[in-house]
Formats: C-alpha cells, structure tokens, sequence
C-alpha cells in the first residue's frame, strides 16, 4: 500500500549564515582571481562539457560561494581541462586553476580550512 | 539689456554657472535655501570613483563663487519665475522680488525618501540606515549599529526607490551602484573584520573608472554580490536583521542575518524644484525632473527663452556631469544675453 499523509519538505531557501563555504574560501584564497567573476557565462557558454552535460563552471563557482556544495564534487570532474573558458573569460580569471583547486578542496575534504 | 542673472541654488552647478557668468562680466544673484551653499556634497564624506574628499570640491567651488560679481542669499528659497518685458521678475521666500534679464535654475535633487518603501523598514528597524545615514558615520569614523556596538555584517540595498514602478520612478538613479561599490569598501577599511554584502538587480558601472572600482572591491576587498533584489527585511528576536531576497544567479531564495542595512537612495526631482516649475510654467518630464528643450544639443534650454537649466535638476548626474553642464548653461546664458543686446 502506497504510504499516505503528510511530510515535510525540505525549503529551497539558500541558509547564507549556515552553509558552509571553506571550499568556496579555499579556492580564493589560493586563486584570488576566483573573487573577480561578475558571472556572465562566458566560460559556460565556450565549454565543450557543458554543450553536452550539465556542466556549467559558472553556476560552479556562485554555489560555491554561497556554500551550496552538494553535487559540485560530482560535477567538478566532468571538465576536461581543455582551457578555452580561460581563453575567453572577459575578468582573466584563471579558471583551469580555479577547477583544479575545486577538485583539491574536495580531495583533501577541506572544511573550514581557511 | 544688462547682465543681470539669477541663478537658483547654491549646491554644485549653481556654484560653477554661477562662477562662470561672474567671470564673464554678470551681475549674478544665488539664492540657496539652505543656510549654507554646497548641496548634497557638503553632507557626503569620500566621493567616487578616486575617493576624494568632499571637502576639495566644496573648496573648488567656494573659490568659484568667492567673486565681485556674485551677491549670495542662502536661507531663501525662490518661489516662482514671472517673465516681464524681455526680463524676469524673480519671487523669493522672503517675499521680495528681483529682476534679472536671465535665470539658471539650478535646484538639484531630493534623495528619495526611503522609509516610503516600507518593506526595507527604514524608520522601523533601528539598524536599517540610508546612504546619506553612513557618510555622516564616515566623516565621525563610527560606523555603529543604534545600541553603539559594531556591526559584523553588513548589507547595501541597490535601486531604492529607483527602477520601481512601486516608488513612483521608472528611471535609474545612475550614482546609486557606484555608490554602494564606494561605501563598501569604505565600510571594509574602516571595519576590518566585517563582512560587506551589495544587494544588486545589475551592476550599472558606466562612468569612468566604476567598473575598475568594481573590480577592486570584489578583488582586494572581498566585497559580496548578490543579484537579486530584497523584497522584504524583518526584524528576528535577537534584533538581527533577517534580508530576504533570490539570489537570481542560483535561481533560488536566499536569506541573511545583517547587522546593519544601508539602503542606497535614488535621486529625485527636488521639492523646490516642483515649486518652481509649477509656478513658472516650466515643463517637467515623465521623471518629474525638469525637462529640457532637447535631450541632445538644448539640455541647458528650458520652455522658456531666458530660463536655463544647470545640472540634477533635470536628470540625476555625477558631480562631474553637474559641472559641465553648468559651464554649459553658462556658455548658452552669455549666448543669449549677447543676442537680446543686439
């Protein structure tokens, strides 16, 4: 028999003051160009992974950064390394090192390391 | 004809056409209602984009208006503007009246009165403070929450009562994002340890070196963006202040604790300003602010032959923009006075 009757449902409200972000800090800490996104998609956009995954750096980094890490540990490994976001980033964001640094952070388990 | 020009207000471009029309040989007459010249400047404590202090541009223009030429009331207002016989008749508070063969209307802005957008809790949240608010608590070097102790976290709302229909004004106050960019990383060097938040719906950074700026306070000053405008901010039990608000680049809701709010005001048609316009006839536009004969080549021209206008009263400008377009108001004064004589 089907369960019935009532469940809480979890908000889609971001917590700002009780997420966590030392990996979002961990990488701007070791590649300060990381805090100079203004988030206009251009690295998405130029990304061959993201023409055919989900994979978008740019939606990445703003989770990061507002401690929304669930899946991005997943998600990070699906970029190749090919470095045309960085070729295209209008800020001069060091991308391939910001994705490289992502995958550390989550390697090494980083939790408020910074 | 004489020379004799009336300019109306003593802030910004009505010092500078004021100063201009001196040195050219006119009889000029400002009126400022405050007790002080200056306008908004002189309540303003660093300015942008190269943090200047107010006090160099309020020492500029004083030098200007410190002429033979010019004779200065402040603490009157003009009321109203009467064409008569190729002349003015200029009509002050103080119930005199003035001839003048010239008038620059000079009577800049009103910021936006915050507390009428409710839902920030201006005037009902004691930690809740306007732009203008945080330049006094500059120039004291104490940025403090209302109990006097020092907030860790802080946030500035962009765009009110601007791009909001709600608040009466369709148009983009244009200095307010600028700004918020200055005042937080002025809030970052005098607090050390806060955390500075801008709450933007886009960063609107056109003017020169505001994107550098931009750039500067996310790079060296670990300033947050977050796009979204705030749709409500309530008070919690600890006194915090909880800001409610989509972070639009993750596409969903995002709230936060902040100990201080700054609400960036938007720039308004000044209340002297209507006065005037509704008893000269002077047109105003869909923005309420004067409007001019043309935006492209008659900004300075008003409805009214003899009538000019002279910086924020007709669109929000910059201290820059303000001075240029005074000397431009200037230019076209002497224009016309040369042309009545012939």
């Amino acid at each position: 028999m089907d369960k019935f009757g009532f469940t809480l449902v979890k908000g889609r409200r971001i917590d700002y003051d009780s997420n966590d972000r030392s990996i979002a800090e961990y990488v701007s800490a070791h590649e300060p160009s990381f805090r100079i996104c203004i988030e206009c998609g251009c690295c998405s956009a130029a990304c061959t992974t993201g023409n055919f995954t989900q994979f978008s750096l740019r939606e990445i980094q703003i989770l990061l950064k507002r401690g929304e890490n669930d899946g991005v540990r997943d998600k990070i490994k699906k970029c190749m390394l090919c470095g045309k976001c960085t070729l295209v980033c209008p800020r001069g964001v060091n991308t391939r090192n910001v994705i490289l640094l992502i995958q550390e952070a989550f390697r090494k388990n980083i939790k408020n390391a910074v | 004809m004489g020379r004799r020009v009336v300019v109306i207000g003593g802030g910004v471009a009505g010092m500078e056409a004021a100063g201009q029309l001196a040195r050219r040989g006119c009889n000029v007459t400002v009126f400022e209602k405050e007790t002080e010249t200056g306008g908004h400047v002189k309540n303003w404590f660093h300015l942008f984009p190269d943090r200047k202090d107010s006090r160099d541009v309020l020492r500029y223009l004083g030098n200007k208006i410190n002429h033979n030429n010019i004779t200065l009331f402040t603490g009157i207002a003009v009321e109203g503007i009467r064409p008569s016989n190729g002349s003015f008749s200029v009509f002050t508070g103080d119930g005199n009246e003035i001839t003048a063969d010239a008038v620059v209307v000079a009577t800049g802005f009103d910021l936006f009165r915050s507390e009428k957008k409710e839902e920030y809790g201006y005037g009902i949240y004691e930690n809740v403070i306007t732009s203008a608010d945080l330049e006094r608590m500059f120039r004291k070097d104490q940025i403090r929450m209302h109990d006097g102790s020092i907030p860790g976290k802080i946030g500035l709302v962009h765009c009110v009562g601007s791009r909001d229909e709600k608040a009466g004004n369709l148009y983009c106050s244009k200095l307010c994002c600028v700004t918020a960019v200055k005042q937080a990383m002025e809030i970052a060097e005098h607090l050390e340890d806060a955390k500075v938040f801008c709450f933007y719906m886009d960063m609107r950074m056109g003017g020169a070196m505001y994107e550098e700026l931009y750039r500067e306070a996310q790079e060296n000053y670990g300033i947050g963006f977050i796009r979204g405008k705030v749709s409500e901010v309530a008070q919690n039990i600890d006194n915090k202040l909880i800001v409610k608000v989509e972070d639009t680049l993750t596409g969903r809701p995002l709230k936060m604790e902040i100990d201080l709010l700054v609400l960036m005001a938007g720039m308004e048609m000044s209340e002297g300003g209507k006065k005037i316009a509704q008893s000269a006839g002077l047109d105003t536009g869909e923005n309420r602010f004067f409007k001019p004969a043309d935006l492209h080549f008659a900004s300075n021209e008003s409805n009214i032959k003899g009538v000019f206008y002279a910086g924020t009263c007709t669109m929000p400008m910059n201290i820059t923009e303000a001075i240029s377009h005074a000397r431009a108001a200037a230019a076209d004064v002497m224009d016309y006075l040369d042309k009545q004589k012939n």
